[in-house]
């Protein structure tokens, strides 16, 4: 039996799961994660994608209600270093990464076997399994859900930026004069929302695919349970003698990209810039605070032991004391 | 003054010392969680540039909490073991015992939440980010008040 997730077989089992949520009142992911035990993960195979930009229409369609609706002037922010990030008025752009695109379409040319070869490929969040963006967000604005995406909720989102500062890739994008900061103290804090890829979490939880994986005329991409993901880019590569990125890029993400050449050469050829992300090998940001947070589970019995070793030496020398009187 | 069989080691001044230290690393450290030090010129301060850095403030945040951990599991035990037969709790003990507790535990349901693999609702993890934040600013408030008025941690107990 075959085990990949292809994009009829996704839709036919989220149909199925959508009857089975309708019956249970259960949101999608939970169901596909009771099903599954894991996240949900994606698989890109760049050797198919064209670059026809088809999932860079499909995102910017489905995804347009979302968009930011900036409120112009915006307020005069203090100090003066703060700067207006305003894309309101270049919402065609879509040659790198915007708060009104989500997904971009990168090229890389390169020698293959003394022959130059063009491939494209989309870049857009990659949804990563420990996501610092999520974790060091200091109010909860950008979240992991259960199936795995990575999303910054816009009604809480102050834009400071900082999801962007941590992410290794600096995927989010900020746009000024929208967002909960408006209503706080516009002048001195925040600066708007961060706006990136999340996933068609809505899309998801009515049981369809993401539009960038639904709309794709060459089946670039897959979405299905992580594990199976992974065996099948393991697979694949196997096949072609080629190359994973994704599957241990800081810490492990849940967008696994296969490809014919290494990812090294791919990452010197393509055009990096604001906007437009690395294809650099990342160590898992949080692997030292996850070693540190180790560490706090003993703090506490190393204190209790210093007490109760205070505590038995007084005893011992007040019992001396109380013997040498008598 | 009589001479106590058993010295409560929260009334050393070194403790006090490293305690009010430790506690205003943590205080800048968590603060530094915000997008502030850069934009308010902070980090501009000569040796002041790692402040910007936010995995460096978070390291440190987490390297303050374990000691923090160990420092209070330390005072809680001492005065169990021997410091409550002859020292009582004042009132604003209590009230910061309150405080550091919200602080400790919504602190440790972040540090749990920025685990792999644990995830929590996004209510639930707004309301401990808030919630952290704000058993902060009332602990720095109630200490402030207490410094004002003097009242310390115990007070002796009359035999």
């Amino acid at each position: 039996m075959k085990k990949e997730i292809s994009r009829r077989s996704f839709l036919k089992g989220g149909l199925a799961a959508a009857g089975a949520v309708a019956a249970s009142s259960l949101p999608l992911p939970e169901a596909v994660k009771a099903a599954t035990g894991e996240e949900l993960a994606t698989l890109i195979d760049i050797r198919k994608c064209i670059g026809c930009e088809a999932c860079v229409e499909a995102c910017q369609e489905v995804n347009e209600p979302k968009f930011p609706e900036p409120k112009k002037p915006f307020p005069k922010m203090y100090p003066s270093r703060v700067k207006v990030s305003d894309w309101s008025d270049d919402r065609d752009v879509t040659d790198r990464l915007t708060p009104y695109n989500w997904v971009f379409i990168q090229e890389a040319t390169v020698m293959v076997n003394g022959k130059e070869e063009t491939f494209s490929f989309p870049r857009r969040c990659m949804h990563c399994q420990n996501p610092p963006c999520a974790d060091l967000c200091p109010w909860g604005a950008a979240r992991k859900l259960r199936n795995g995406i990575t999303r910054i909720d816009a009604d809480i989102c102050l834009g400071g930026s900082k999801c962007k500062t941590v992410c290794p890739w600096h995927f989010p994008q900020r746009q000024t004069g929208v967002g909960l900061y408006l209503d706080i103290l516009p002048n001195f804090a925040g600066n708007g929302v961060m706006y990136k890829c999340d996933r068609c979490y809505n899309r998801i939880e009515k049981g369809e695919l993401p539009a960038c994986i639904d709309i794709c005329p060459e089946n670039v991409q897959k979405i299905g349970p992580r594990g199976e993901i992974i065996k099948e880019a393991h697979a694949i590569a196997k096949e072609i003698k080629g190359y994973i990125y994704g599957e241990k890029e800081n810490g492990g993400t849940n967008t696994i990209y296969v490809s014919p050449v290494p990812f090294e050469d791919l990452n010197k050829a393509i055009e990096i810039g604001p906007g437009m992300p690395d294809l650099n090998p990342v160590k898992d940001s949080m692997a030292h605070a996850d070693n540190l947070a180790k560490a706090m589970i003993i703090a506490p019995i190393a204190g209790i032991a210093a007490a109760a070793g205070k505590f038995y030496s007084t005893s011992k020398k007040l019992t001396h004391t109380e013997e040498g009187k008598k | 003054m009589k001479a106590h069989s058993y010295a409560l080691t929260a009334g050393k001044k070194w403790l006090k010392t490293f305690y009010i230290l430790l506690f205003t690393l943590m205080a800048f450290t968590g603060f530094g969680q915000m997008p502030i030090f850069k934009r308010y010129y902070i980090s501009d301060i000569p040796g002041m540039g790692w402040s910007a850095d936010f995995y460096v403030t978070h390291y440190i945040h987490y390297i303050g909490a374990i000691l923090l951990l160990g420092l209070l599991a330390y005072c809680i035990f001492d005065y169990f073991f021997t410091g409550r037969r002859e020292f009582s709790l004042t009132v604003s003990a209590y009230v910061r015992i309150l405080l550091l507790g919200g602080i400790v535990i919504t602190g440790i349901f972040r540090v749990l939440k920025n685990l792999p693999d644990v995830v929590f609702s996004p209510e639930f993890t707004l309301f401990i980010d808030i919630a952290h934040l704000g058993f902060m600013m009332f602990y720095l408030l109630a200490a402030l008040l207490f410094l004002i008025i003097k009242s310390g941690w115990v007070r002796e107990l009359r035999n």
